[in-house]
């Protein structure tokens, strides 16, 4: 007997829809859905026509540009803006050469600050603004050149990335007799400086703390515990009141600790608390099994953490780490009650000058909008992140 | 059935009267055996009969409370520096294969020579790429374990564990997650495996495998090996009830 099996090519079927037949589907396909629809529709339409009649005919945005640099660097000396813009120039060689060693995000975090630098070249800002806008991008172009073909210099670009920290305090700061102080930094430059600072030392200090959560060894898991759920009781901003209040009264006499620095030490000790919790939510996922094997083949048990669990943890909770840094980078608009002027504290001190009062909408929108830009960006960057490692993949 | 040809008479692990306990639960009840060189040791047994936890016990991923293990002239202690020695020389086979899932097939064999013996980059995946044409599956060595089937995922954990140039593997029921079609062709890398002289204690219930490969059968129950002999003795001359017992129902297969 012949056995004639007959096979087809069979195509998938198409699941691609035009946005008619969307619309069709989701929004039009039964007759209360058409109602809802058509409601929502309506008040939407009176909702957009109000706002952006709000925004082009009755807003005064005057106030935006008439204090832009306050908003940007707040009380922080004319004169010594130099000093911001080669913090900015040593920021974009880095970026730059990563870009071109790196490809894929760090490539397109480049493109979008590049764009970024563009628009604010063509928009009507003070000629020196524009002009040091101009160096910043070049020097961003020129080192992603030259950074295509320079594949061996990741490590000392990884070392420029970690001194880039100390280079800056110090840059912003001054050394010698001719400092700035730090009462005098503020507005986004402050808002960026904390939120950086906390997110670079919250993140390792969190993964210790989850670590020292699961220790075999009491004592450690003990303070690590004790530590994570004492923080997590407090306010945020009862800790920067403690650190404003209490720590000069325990310091002795002299030495006393700068206020941003104590704003840093206060944003960070309070996230490291929630990121630990997040880290250990990734520990618990992974089975026993992961540190057996690696045991097996002769690995300590700190190397089986490190090259097998935390990669599988980390990588498991991508979305709460990422969002832990985007509330983060929103609570440091509190250390305005400590009377640090960051970017909402800046906002609304130019509200208390009295050729700006009754504005409150328009700072407090382009303020929004600053904060919404930043958290957005990190938002996409950690899907980007989770889409690259391939996160729900396996 | 004659003794394998490689075995020699040189013992390689000596266990005296090894006892463990989870909690009060007393799981291995005094075991005492010695393991020679080259020798296949299959060891059998109903679910919960210690089986598992004994052979944990000679890498020490399960820790002994009495009696002593001796593996390749070094005594299991809590001494780091012993276990860590002691797991180089002894490779480990698990149930569920435990590959890393973040990790190429390639990169899950060469951690180990890389982190632990130090080995260059270069030569550790040399070296994998051996052996994945060992196991006949070099061209999977890019791709991810979540990637591949079972059976396949299997011969990448014995070659993870083989990268290291064990003198002992240990196999935990290595075929009894995979479908039957895949079975064949891990017992197959294991049957080499067994003619190269490598040592060898397999849990198993494949009893076609242990019939045909093992030196020796042990049989477990309840802690305790009941009843021990070459697979001829054992499987046509048992003397325990219980063993009976075991072998009329895995025959019945
Ligand atoms: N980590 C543990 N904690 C407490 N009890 C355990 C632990 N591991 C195993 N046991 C118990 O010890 C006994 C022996 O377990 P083991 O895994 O060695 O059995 P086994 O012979 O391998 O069985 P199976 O054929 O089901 O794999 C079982 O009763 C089991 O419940
Ligand atoms: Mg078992």
């Amino acid at each position: 007997m012949e056995n004639l099996t007959f096979t087809q090519e069979v195509k998938p079927p198409d699941t691609k829809k035009g946005p008619v037949k969307w619309l069709k589907d989701n929004l039009f396909n039964t007759w209360y859905n058409t109602i809802l629809s058509c409601l929502a529709l309506v008040f939407l339409f009176f909702v957009f026509r109000g706002v952006l009649t709000w925004v082009f005919t009755q807003a005064n945005w005057e106030v935006i540009p008439a204090n832009l640099q306050i908003l940007s660097i707040g009380p922080y000396p004319l004169e010594q803006i130099w000093r911001v813009s080669y913090v900015i120039y040593g920021l974009a060689v880095l970026l730059g050469l990563s870009a071109g060693i790196w490809d894929g995000l760090t490539r397109q975090i480049t493109v979008a600050i590049g764009c970024l630098g563009a628009i604010i070249l063509l928009l009507p800002f003070e000629i020196s603004v524009r002009e040091q806008t101009l160096i910043a991008t070049v020097i961003l172009a020129v080192s992603f050149a030259i950074g295509r073909n320079k594949h061996n210099w990741k490590r000392w670009v990884v070392v420029g990335w970690v001194l880039s920290f100390p280079w800056t305090m110090m840059m912003l700061h001054g050394f010698g007799g001719d400092t700035i102080s730090t009462t005098l930094w503020g507005g986004l430059l402050l808002t960026l400086i904390l939120a950086a600072v906390g997110i670079v030392a919250c993140f390792p200090l969190g993964v210790l703390l989850a670590l020292g959560r699961r220790s075999q060894l009491p004592a450690i898991r003990w303070v690590s515990t004790v530590y994570i759920e004492t923080v997590r009781g407090v306010p945020l901003i009862a800790i920067l009141f403690m650190g404003n209040v209490l720590l000069p009264i325990f310091m002795s006499g002299d030495f006393q600790l700068d206020k941003v620095i104590r704003a840093m030490i206060a944003l960070t000790l309070f996230s490291a608390a929630y990121m630990a919790e997040n880290v250990r939510g990734g520990l618990q996922a992974i089975p026993s099994g992961q540190v057996e094997a690696a045991q097996a083949v002769g690995l300590t048990y700190p190397k089986a953490i490190l090259f097998i669990v935390l990669p599988q943890a980390l990588r498991a909770v991508i979305p709460a780490i990422v969002g832990q840094f985007i509330s983060l980078f929103k609570d440091t608009s509190l250390v305005s009650i400590i009377g640090l002027l960051d970017l909402l504290g800046i906002g609304r001190s130019v509200l208390g000058n009295t050729d700006w009062t009754g504005l409150q909408t328009e700072v407090f929108l382009f303020v929004g909008l600053i904060y919404f830009i930043f958290t957005y960006a990190m938002s996409h960057v950690s899907q980007q992140i989770e889409a690259d490692l391939g996160v729900g993949k396996y | 059935m004659t003794e394998n040809e490689n075995t020699t008479n040189d013992p390689i692990i000596i266990c005296e009267d090894v006892h463990k306990w989870f909690d009060d639960f007393h799981v291995l009840k005094g075991i005492t055996t010695t393991f020679k060189k080259g020798e296949k040791a299959v060891i059998c047994g109903p679910s919960g009969s210690g089986k598992s936890t004994f052979i944990r016990t000679i890498n020490r991923l399960e820790e002994h409370q009495r009696g002593t293990i001796i593996v390749d002239g070094i005594e299991l202690s809590n001494d780091l520096r012993n276990i860590n020695l002691i797991r180089q020389e002894v490779g480990m086979v698990f149930q569920q294969f435990n590959l890393f899932p973040h990790l190429t097939n390639i990169k899950n064999i060469t951690l180990g020579p890389i982190q632990v013996r130090k080995m260059s980059k270069n030569a550790a995946e040399e070296a994998a790429l051996a052996l994945l044409e060992r196991m006949d599956i070099a061209d999977q060595a890019y791709k991810y374990p979540a990637e591949i089937s079972g059976g396949q995922q299997q011969r990448v954990a014995i070659a993870r564990a083989l990268a290291m140039e064990p003198k002992i593997m240990l196999f935990d029921e290595p075929t009894s997650a995979l479908d039957p079609e895949m079975i064949s062709e891990v017992l197959d890398v294991m049957r080499e495996l067994a003619h190269s002289g490598m040592t060898m204690l397999v849990v198993t219930h494949e009893m076609g495998f242990a019939r045909e490969v093992a030196d020796r059968i042990m049989f477990f129950d309840e802690g305790v090996v009941i009843e021990e002999a070459p697979p001829a003795d054992f499987f046509d001359n048992p003397q325990h009830e219980r063993t009976k017992l075991f072998i009329s129902q895995t025959l019945q297969h």
